[in-house]
Order: structure tokens, then sequence, then C-alpha cells
């Protein structure tokens, strides 16, 4: 799975995107977040407040109950300020 | 048309490629966002703005689509711009163009309110503090929220 980090997300995780396998308990967007809060400092500092995280999966918004699978690209963001 | 583009745009050369030769169009409107020099009581120097390439690309067709389903518009063009960009620096462009302007303002307004909550953008500001991220408005949300359950015409 690909995952991707943008704005404030990836200047505290310090990486852009990576490549992981994910764990066979983790099968929803909810559950990938409480995993990945368990990967290091720069992790649980840049997810400590889930209610300012916005995830996508195949380049489209969704839920955090959302179904995952292996081949998704899935992206973690702030929300948006474009305009 | 959906242009994300690092360079800067010629508002009338977009108009007029936007009308020519479509003598249906009887009214065009415009948003033009610029990058402003405050933000609240802090002076900002230039603004660095992120996207997501490809998610951007989809989420502002998907708007441009659902404009044209609500509103019988003959042409719509949005040009967001991404990188550093300086206080006067034109950031996003939104033209519509319909045969009465009813269909053209509304749609217009329409399209800057949804791209500001949808499309995926952030703005890095430069400020004598030091670079911020700048955060979501409520207000935003709220503008867009309006047109939720409004239909066009």
């Amino acid at each position: 799975m690909k995952l991707l980090y943008f704005a404030w997300l990836r200047t505290k995780i310090g990486i852009a995107e990576e490549q992981i396998d994910l764990p066979p308990e983790v099968r929803d967007v909810g559950a990938l977040l409480r995993w990945l809060q368990g990967r290091g400092a720069g992790f649980a500092e840049a997810l400590k407040d889930l209610s300012v995280v916005r995830v996508a999966v195949n380049q489209d918004y969704v839920k955090f109950d959302h179904k995952l699978r292996p081949g998704d690209e899935v992206a973690l963001f702030p929300p948006v300020t474009g305009g | 048309m959906i242009r994300v583009q690092r360079e800067d745009f010629d508002i009338g050369a977009e108009i007029a490629a936007l009308t020519a030769g479509r003598h249906a169009i009887g009214g065009i409107a415009s948003f033009i966002g610029l990058v402003r020099d405050v933000a609240g009581d802090t002076t900002v120097g230039a603004m660095t703005l992120e996207h997501y390439p490809g998610m951007t690309e989809t989420k502002l067709a998907e708007i441009e689509a659902e404009a044209h389903r609500r509103w019988r518009l003959d042409a719509s063009l949005i040009i967001h711009r991404y990188g550093r960009l300086e206080p006067g620096d034109r950031i996003v462009l939104v033209l519509t163009a319909a045969a009465h302007r009813e269909a053209a303002l509304a749609s217009c307004g329409f399209l800057i309110d949804w791209l500001k909550t949808q499309a995926p953008f952030w703005k890095l500001e430069e400020t004598g503090s030091g670079d911020r991220w700048v955060a979501a408005r409520d207000a935003d949300e709220d503008a867009a929220r309006r047109w939720r359950d409004e239909q066009g015409q």
C-alpha cells in the first residue's frame, strides 16, 4: 500500500510518501491511523488529534470506517485551504 | 476546463479564449483570488501552495461538472496555481459563461466556495515569526454548506 502525507502531516512525520505492507489486523482507515500512531514520535505527534486529519483513498475522500485493500493509495492531510 | 499550474495566468487572454466563437454567451462571471500581505494581525511575506497532484485535478473536474449539472452554462474555466507566491500574486481564477447573468454569477460563487473545501491545497505562510500552515476556516465550510441544499437554474 502506498501512503502519502501532505502539509504539516508531512513535516511532522518527516516523509512525503512510503510503501508499506499492512498488518492483517488493519482492515480500515481508523485501524490504519491507530497503527500509524504507534510507529514513532513523529507519527504520534502528527496523528494525536484525528479531528484535524482528512483521509483520501485512491484520491477520493473517505470516512474512518472505509475498508482498505492491498493496492490502495492512502493520503493523510489536514483540512484543505485552497482558493 | 481545469488547469493546475505553477505559472501565472492572463485574465484577458483566458476570457477571450473561453468565449471565442461562442456567441450564445451573454455574460461571464469571474473570481480572481489574490495573495494578501496580512492574515489577522500578522504580516505575511509570501506563501507556498502545496497540493495533491492527481486528486486536485479530479476534484476540480468533479466540482466543475456539478456546476454544469446545476446551471445552464456555456463554458467554464478553473485555474489554480501552486508553488511560492507573493502578496498581490494571483492564486486562482474561476470563469463561468452563460446566456444570462444569474447562472454565471451563481455558479461562479458556487465553484469558489466548493473549491475551497474540496480541492486538496494547503497554504504555508512566511511570517516574521517563522513559517506557519494556514488553518481551515469554519466560515469557508459554512459558505460551501449553503449550496448543499440549493439547486441551480
